[in-house]
């Protein structure tokens, strides 16, 4: 088992005991304490367990005499109520400290906030002090000890309940309609870090991935102010897009997406601004290419059955240069 | 061993009386016989673990390799909805209700439960809320066509159940069966905690009394704190989903916070519910295959009763995620942690039992060790996930998954599994296989172990419960092959355990009054017990009144 494990440790992107950020750090830190301390008692309780097992098993040998009755004695009893009793108070008291640790710590000026609001079944994030909307692939500074800018996650929820989960980042954190949950994140180094939704929110659930993209403070400098461009409007030369972007302005599409700059201002689903810098669509289990787009707008359901996006029934031609235009939103 | 000439004395002429067939069927239907109705639990509660079980091997198939095709998104979803809801109401509930039924009034010399109309009451109803649940199979939105399985999840968060986000009929069969199976439960327990309060029989003080009825004292006493919110919560959502009303309503202003309190308020303290049967069983069971008296009585007693306070206070740590913030967090991590102590002493008690015994390893014995190594490791990973960074990160995960299977499988099941064998020749007067129970065990013991064993992993790993599946590449794969191969091994042993009640009923060996020299009341009434129990109203002076009598040069009550 600790062959297979170990290979699978090694090979997963979302290994809680493989932590990249301060909170993740300390709970790996606390699940070193209480596994070793749990450990201890199981070998010692299972071990005197097997002994007994053993010693007093009844041989054919034996004389048929009951053994000796032995009805309870309050010292022992007492002793295993005082000594777990300790160790509770141990466990407890270290925990706390983890809890204030990582709940109760004032937020640094430095730090960066973003506003998560889950929906079924995609992320939406909100970078408040510059007014960049995303989604589904969430990108954030790296987080240097000497001088911290970790990012503050303000979440709610649109709809149903939904929980965010970067395990090598920190725990999770539930994202509840009327309600707003607050935590942090410090990635220490730069890349990819994977998780996906924890809370089960509908037929979908499974495949609400989440993405977190950790770049150096001049590289997220770039990013947002990409992001924060309005969308491509003209696209000279490429009569497909422009044709595409007609065609969008006109369907059912803007009643739920949003492009900045354009009359599409639809908050149901994903903003679609900057469609084409995100790797994946659908929140992360498809990669970003024109022929998964055009299937994806022909029928969101064979891809992902369950999606709220409903078919949109387009001809071929108008598949064609709608994938145009959103293959150009840069 | 020798007979109990003064408990024995029966007039067979009673049980003598031969019926045509419809005859029996309609007693069955009308009676009200503690006996008869426990019996019924059991059968009808292990229909339902064959049912669930088999919706937990087409989950394991879906979950064995990634990005499998074998059942939809929505099939899963309401095949996880299922398994949970049927194994904790139709199953864990009722076949625990059963055995207390027909145990509890044996034990303490009574000839019924205090209120045997409601008794029956009780098993009809609970019944009835079990067949609605799986009509809801081919039950449907439009004309019984579709089908309309829940798939809210067996704990049914808010708003996910309003009729926004569920509309149709599916929550609705899941909310009226929830809500019958808890009127039967209630009713279940008033009636378990007024037997064993009012009808001990002469001499049988409270400090005297077996820990099996202790044991049902407590968790009767839970089931009314606990089971009763989960009913209001029911009739509050029916009234959100009905009536307009904005209970847990989130679109129009209600909480989603409030159905959790709700929810867990019950979700916890039923873990004990269904646990402390569990004990109860391994109570009885160790002291007979050590031929020892149990180890510290009183201690025993008090551990279980503080449990059952306890275990009122713990719930929100099943809301450790849910931005309580740091003093909600802490309360509850301490008194999820401080519960481990009476749990602790159990598990020590038991150990002392054995020590110094001297052991046989029959069946229902082997079982008993199979729940003390794997309740020992259950209570551990409790511990683990009390904690409540390490929380954070574990719950919702599979790791969550693996360590409440160990409680409710690798503790509860594997207890009840001994108590079926333990007790079964004095519900049939037969001795079940010996051979196919070892098999049983084996096979059950190794598909435990591969399954849950394995099923902490993938939680380390990161993968969140309920997702019907998974990309390649996470670390995940081989795991979750492995834990639906172990799956199939239980499938097997259940169908083992099965195939023995059966061909026990009709080939096994005669039981006698008292096949395993055991020492409480059950044992000095005739195998199978007559309607009545007890032809003499027995009466005791002390915990094991059959040692007593075994044994008159040192009786037990010397020592109490």
């Amino acid at each position: 088992m600790s062959l297979l494990t170990g290979t699978a440790y090694a090979q997963s992107p979302t290994n809680i005991f493989d932590p990249a950020g301060t909170p993740a750090r300390s709970a790996f830190g606390l699940s070193m304490l209480v596994l070793s301390i749990t450990l201890v008692i199981f070998l010692i309780v299972a071990g005197l367990l097997l002994y007994a097992l053993i010693r007093f098993r009844h041989r054919p040998t034996d004389s048929n005499r009951e053994p000796a009755q032995i009805y309870g004695s309050n010292q022992i009893e007492l002793s295993w109520t005082v000594i777990p009793i300790l160790i509770v108070v141990t466990l407890f008291l270290t925990t706390t400290r983890v809890i204030l640790g990582t709940e109760a710590i004032p937020k640094p000026a430095s730090a960066l906030d973003v506003t998560i609001i889950g929906h079924q079944f995609w992320w939406e994030y909100r970078y408040p002090k510059s007014g960049v909307v995303t989604a589904n692939e969430l990108h954030v500074p790296i987080s240097d000890p000497a001088s911290p800018t970790p990012t503050y996650l303000t979440m709610s929820s649109a709809d149903v309940s939904h929980s965010f989960w970067i395990p090598r980042l920190a725990g999770k954190m539930d994202l509840i309609p009327n309600r707003v949950n607050t935590m942090w994140i410090d990635p220490e180094a730069t890349g990819l870090y994977l998780g996906q939704c924890a809370q089960y929110c509908g037929t979908q659930h499974a495949k609400m991935l989440l993405r977190v993209y950790a770049q150096t403070p001049q590289d997220f400098a770039a990013w947002l102010d990409q992001q924060n461009r309005p969308a491509q409007k003209d696209f000279p030369g490429n009569a497909a897009a422009t044709e595409g972007q007609a065609v969008f302005m006109k369907d059912a599409c803007i009643n739920c997406h949003a492009i900045k700059g354009t009359v599409a201002t639809g908050r149901f689903g994903p903003d679609l601004t900057h469609l084409a810098s995100r790797d994946t669509i659908a929140s992360g289990p498809i990669q970003n290419t024109p022929a998964n787009l055009r299937r994806w707008v022909d029928d969101p359901n064979s891809m992902k059955p369950g999606s709220l996006m409903p078919a949109m029934h387009l001809n071929d031609h108008d598949l064609d240069v709608i994938t145009a235009y959103l293959s150009q939103l840069h | 061993m020798t007979t109990t000439p003064v408990l024995e004395a029966v007039d067979e002429t009673l049980e003598t009386q031969s019926r045509p067939p419809l005859n029996v069927i309609y007693e069955w239907l009308t009676t009200v016989d503690h006996k008869k109705i426990g019996l019924m639990y059991i059968v009808y509660a292990l229909i339902f673990l064959v049912i669930a079980g088999f919706e937990a091997i087409l989950m394991r198939i879906q979950l064995a390799i990634p990005n499998n095709h074998f059942v939809s998104p929505q099939v899963f979803n309401q095949l996880f909805t299922m398994h949970g809801t049927t194994m904790v109401f139709f199953m864990g509930m009722p076949i625990l209700f059963g055995m207390g039924n027909y145990l509890v009034p044996l034990m303490i010399g009574a000839r019924d439960m205090a209120f045997p109309r409601l008794n029956a009451f009780s098993f009809w109803i609970s019944a009835f809320a079990g067949l609605l649940l799986y009509f809801s199979y081919i039950g449907g939105s439009g004309l019984y066509a579709a089908g309309s399985a829940p798939d809210v999840g067996w704990f049914a968060y808010a708003p996910l159940t309003s009729k926004v986000f569920s509309p149709g009929h599916s929550t609705d069969y899941w909310t009226l069966a929830v809500f019958l199976s808890g009127v039967g439960s209630i009713g279940t327990a008033l009636n378990i905690v007024t037997t064993i309060l009012c009808m001990r029989c002469k001499g049988m003080k409270m400090s005297r009394m077996p820990l099996l009825p202790w044991l049902y004292l407590v968790m009767s006493g839970i089931v009314f704190v606990a089971v009763s919110p989960l009913t209001a919560a029911q009739i509050m959502l029916t009234l959100d989903r009905y009536l307009g009303a904005h209970f847990f309503d989130t679109q129009a202003g209600g909480s989603a916070i409030l159905w959790m309190h709700f929810f867990w308020i019950f979700g916890h303290p039923e873990v004990y519910v269904l646990v402390l049967p569990a004990f109860a069983f391994a109570n009885e069971i160790i002291p007979v295959f050590s031929r020892k008296a149990m180890f510290g009585y009183p201690a025993m007693v008090a551990a279980s009763v503080s449990i059952g306070f306890i275990s009122l206070s713990v719930w929100a740590h099943h809301m450790f995620t849910a931005g309580l913030g740091p003093a909600g967090n802490t309360f509850f991590v301490f008194a999820t942690m401080v519960i481990s102590v009476p749990t602790g002493i159990k598990i020590f008690n038991w150990l002392a039992t054995i020590w110094g015994g001297k052991i046989i390893f029959a069946v229902p014995m082997m079982f008993m060790i199979g729940f003390l190594f794997q309740f020992l490791i259950a209570g551990l990973t409790g511990i683990m996930l009390a904690a409540a960074p390490f929380n954070w990160q574990l719950s919702a995960s599979y790791f969550v998954v693996a360590h409440f299977h160990y409680v409710l499988v690798g503790a509860i099941v594997f207890s009840l599994f001994g108590a079926f064998y333990f007790w079964y020749p004095k519900v049939t007067g037969r001795m079940m296989s010996e051979t196919l129970g070892k098999w049983h065990f084996w096979l059950f013991l190794i598909g435990f172990h591969l399954t849950f064993d394995f099923m902490h992993v993938p939680g380390i790993l990161g993968m969140p419960r309920r997702i019907y599946t998974y990309e390649a590449g996470r670390g995940w794969d081989t795991l979750n092959l492995i834990v639906g191969i172990g799956a199939i091994f239980q499938a097997a042993g259940t169908i083992v355990l099965v195939y023995n009640m059966i061909y026990s009923y009709f080939k096994g060996k005669e039981a006698g009054h008292d096949p395993w020299d055991a020492w409480t009341l059950e044992w000095s009434v005739p195998s199978p017990p007559p309607s009545y129990n007890f032809a003499i109203e027995p009466t005791v002076s002390s915990r094991r009144p059959l040692w007593d009598l075994k044994h008159p040069e040192d009786p037990d009550s010397d020592y109490e």
